[in-house]
C-alpha cells in the first residue's frame, strides 16, 4: 500500500514539473486531443451517404465531410496542425458505450438525436432530416404498415426505428414476427433473401441500400413517416468547450453556405463506389434546420406514445 | 452499480426487463442443450467410425470432422441460415426461410451441434484408442465379435476415460451459444445488449449475465462430476478419485 502511494505521488510530482503552462486552460475532449496528439473519429460502414466504406475500405460521405471541416478547425484551434486522425469504425450498437467510453470523440454517421440519448451524449446541430419507414419486395404485395399483419420484420439493434416499430406494432396489435440484426446491410440481406417482409429504418438510408442492391427494381420504399429523425454528429455530454468548437464549425458551413456543396456532392451527384446518384434533393425540414441550427432531440417512440 | 431497472416495465412487450432476461436465459438453455443432444449423438457415431478399420466407415467420418472443426463457428451459423436456404431446391428454401417455425433457432441448433460433434468424436476416439490394445485381443480371443468388443469392452471404457474432456465440451457449448445472436436468436447475450441499448445500463447488464453464465455452467460441472463418480471403475485411469 505504502509503496503504490509513493509511486503515485512521485508520478504526480513529476507530471506537474513536466507539464507545459497553457495560457487558457483546455478540458474535456479537447485537453485530451491536445494531450494525445490523435483526434478519434467514429464512423460506421453500411450507412450510405453519410458514413460509409469505399472499396478502399476507406470511410467516406456526407458526414465524413462534415467532420473533416470540424478536425480542421480543431487543428487550427488547438495549433496542431499535423494532429492524428484515427478512423474508429463503429455500429449502431457500440456507438454510444464507445463514444462514453473515450475510444472516439466524435461519431460522423447516420445518429439520430432523440431526447432518451440526450441524457447520455450530447449532439451537434441537426445536419439531415430523415424519418422511419420500410423497404419491402414489390413481389411481397405489401403496400403499407397494416398489411406486416403477422408477417417478419428484420430490424437493427439499437435503432430508433426498431422503437418506432414496434411502438406502432404494439399499439395496432399487428403480432409481428421480430427478428434483430446487427447492421443495416444484413438486415437489408434478411429482406432480399426473403427471411422478412419488410426492415423499417431511416428513408434516405433505406434508398441507398435499394441503390446498392443487384436488382434495385426488385425493391420499394413505402408507408408514412413512422418517426421524425434529425441526424446529427454525436459527442461526449457535459463538454461545452469541444460542443461549442463543433457548433460553430458545422453553424459556420450553414451560413457561408458551403454545406449546400457538401449536399450536393453526396445526394445529388455519383458517389462511390458504384457511382450511384441518389437524386435526393434537399428536403423543406432540412433547409429549414440548415437556416436556424439547432441541437433539439426527438421523441423515443416515434409518432407513437410509449 | 443500481440493478433497480431490472423490474422497471419494459420499453416494449409487456412485461419486465427481468422477463427478458428469463427469456434469453431459457433461449440460451434450449439451444446449448438441443445442439447437446445433436453433438453427442453424430459425435460418438463419428467418433467410433474413426477408430475402425473399415475404410468406407473411417475415411467419411474423418472428412467430416476435418471440415466441420476447421471452419470457425461463426462462419457456419452464417452458412446454416443464410447459404443453406438458398442452395437447397426452391421451394425447401422458401419452406426453410418462411414456413419452419422459429427458423434462426434451428439454424443455430443445427450449426452448433454439428460444429460441436466434430469435436466430440474426437474426444470419443481418443477415449477408445487410449484402452490397451491387448485388451481388445484378449476380449477377441475369449470369442467376443468385434462389435460385442465395442459394445462390451471399448465403449464402456472409453466414455469413462473421456467424462472430463466431454465436460469441458459440454461448457463450451453453453458459451458458444452466444455466437447465436449474429443471426438473430435473443439468447442471453442478445438480450443483455438489447436491455443495454433501451437503458444504458451496460454495466449491471452484464454482470448479471456473466453471474447466469458462471452459475450455468457450475452446474454443468457439478452434474458432470456426480456422473464420474457415479459410473467410475475403482482403479482405472480418469475415473476420478
Amino acid at each position: 500500500m505504502f509503496r503504490i502511494s509513493h509511486l503515485v505521488a512521485a508520478i504526480a510530482a513529476a507530471g506537474l514539473l513536466t507539464a507545459p503552462v497553457h495560457a487558457q486552460e483546455l478540458t474535456g475532449t479537447l485537453k485530451k486531443i491536445k494531450d494525445t496528439g490523435v483526434v478519434k473519429v467514429g464512423h460506421r460502414d453500411a450507412s450510405v451517404p453519410f458514413s460509409y466504406l469505399d472499396d478502399q475500405q476507406k470511410p467516406i460521405g456526407y458526414g465524413m465531410d462534415i467532420c473533416a471541416k470540424i478536425v480542421d478547425r480543431i487543428k487550427t484551434q488547438l495549433k496542431m496542425p499535423k494532429l492524428k486522425v484515427e478512423y474508429v469504425p463503429v455500429t449502431s450498437q457500440t456507438r454510444i458505450p464507445v463514444l462514453m467510453g473515450g475510444n472516439i470523440d466524435m461519431e460522423c454517421g447516420s445518429t439520430t438525436n432523440s431526447v432518451e440519448r440526450q441524457k447520455q451524449v450530447a449532439f451537434a446541430p441537426t445536419y439531415f432530416m430523415t424519418g422511419t419507414k420500410i423497404i419491402v419486395k414489390k413481389s411481397s404485395g405489401i403496400k403499407g404498415y397494416d398489411d406486416l399483419k403477422g408477417k417478419t420484420v428484420v430490424f437493427t439493434q439499437g435503432t430508433t426505428n426498431e422503437r418506432a416499430m414496434k411502438a406502432y406494432n404494439d399499439e395496432k396489435k399487428l403480432g409481428i414476427n421480430f427478428i434483430p440484426s446487427k447492421d443495416h446491410a444484413e438486415s437489408f440481406l434478411a429482406v432480399d433473401t426473403g427471411r422478412a417482409v419488410a426492415f423499417p429504418m431511416d428513408d434516405i438510408l433505406l434508398y441507398g441500400l435499394k441503390a446498392g442492391a443487384k436488382n434495385p427494381n426488385d425493391f420499394e420504399v413505402i408507408g408514412e413517416f413512422l418517426s421524425d429523425d434529425p441526424y446529427a454528429i454525436m459527442l461526449r455530454k457535459d463538454d461545452p468547450a469541444f460542443k461549442k468548437l463543433i457548433d460553430d464549425t458545422v453553424s459556420g458551413l450553414y451560413k457561408s453556405g458551403e454545406i449546400n456543396k457538401i449536399y450536393t456532392k453526396w445526394f445529388q451527384s455519383k458517389i462511390p463506389p458504384k457511382g450511384i446518384n441518389l437524386n435526393f434533393p434537399m428536403s423543406d425540414s432540412l433547409k429549414a434546420a440548415i437556416k436556424n441550427p439547432n441541437d433539439t432531440g426527438v421523441g423515443a417512440c416515434g409518432k407513437m406514445k410509449c | 452499480m443500481d440493478f433497480g431497472f431490472l423490474t422497471q416495465p419494459a420499453f416494449s412487450g409487456g412485461g419486465t426487463y427481468l422477463d427478458w432476461v428469463y427469456s434469453g436465459i431459457k433461449w440460451t438453455l434450449l439451444v446449448s442443450i438441443c445442439a447437446w443432444v445433436i453433438a453427442f449423438t453424430l459425435g460418438s457415431i463419428l467418433g467410433v467410425m474413426r477408430t475402425t478399420k473399415v475404410w468406407w466407415l473411417n475415411l467419411p467420418a474423418t472428412a467430416y470432422v476435418e471440415l466441420f472443426r476447421n471452419i470457425p463457428l461463426l462462419v457456419q451459423m452464417f452458412i446454416w441460415y443464410f447459404v443453406v436456404p438458398e442452395i437447397v431446391p426452391k421451394a425447401l428454401g422458401t419452406w426453410m426461410k418462411q414456413g419452419m417455425p422459429m427458423p434462426e433457432f434451428w439454424s443455430a441448433v443445427l450449426a452448433l451441434g454439428f460444429y460441436t460433434a466434430s469435436r466430440v468424436a474426437e474426444q470419443v476416439r481418443s477415449g477408445i484408442q487410449s484402452i490397451p490394445r491387448g485388451q481388445t485381443h484378449a476380449a477377441l480371443a475369449t470369442g467376443l465379435t468385434m462389435p460385442q468388443v465395442y459394445r462390451h469392452l471399448l465403449l464402456p471404457m472409453g466414455y469413462r476415460i473421456v467424462i472430463p474432456p466431454l465436460t469441458s465440451e459440454f461448457l463450451t457449448i453453453f458459451k458458444n451459444s452466444s455466437v447465436a445472436l449474429t443471426i438473430g436468436v435473443l439468447e442471453l447475450t442478445a438480450q443483455a445488449r438489447t436491455i443495454s441499448e433501451y437503458t444504458f445500463r451496460t454495466f449491471e447488464i452484464f454482470t448479471l449475465a456473466t453471474v447466469v453464465y458462471v452459475l450455468i455452467t457450475m452446474a454443468v460441472v457439478v452434474m458432470m462430476q456426480l456422473l464420474e463418480r457415479r459410473v467410475r471403475v475403482p482403479g482405472y485411469i480418469g475415473t476420478g478419485k
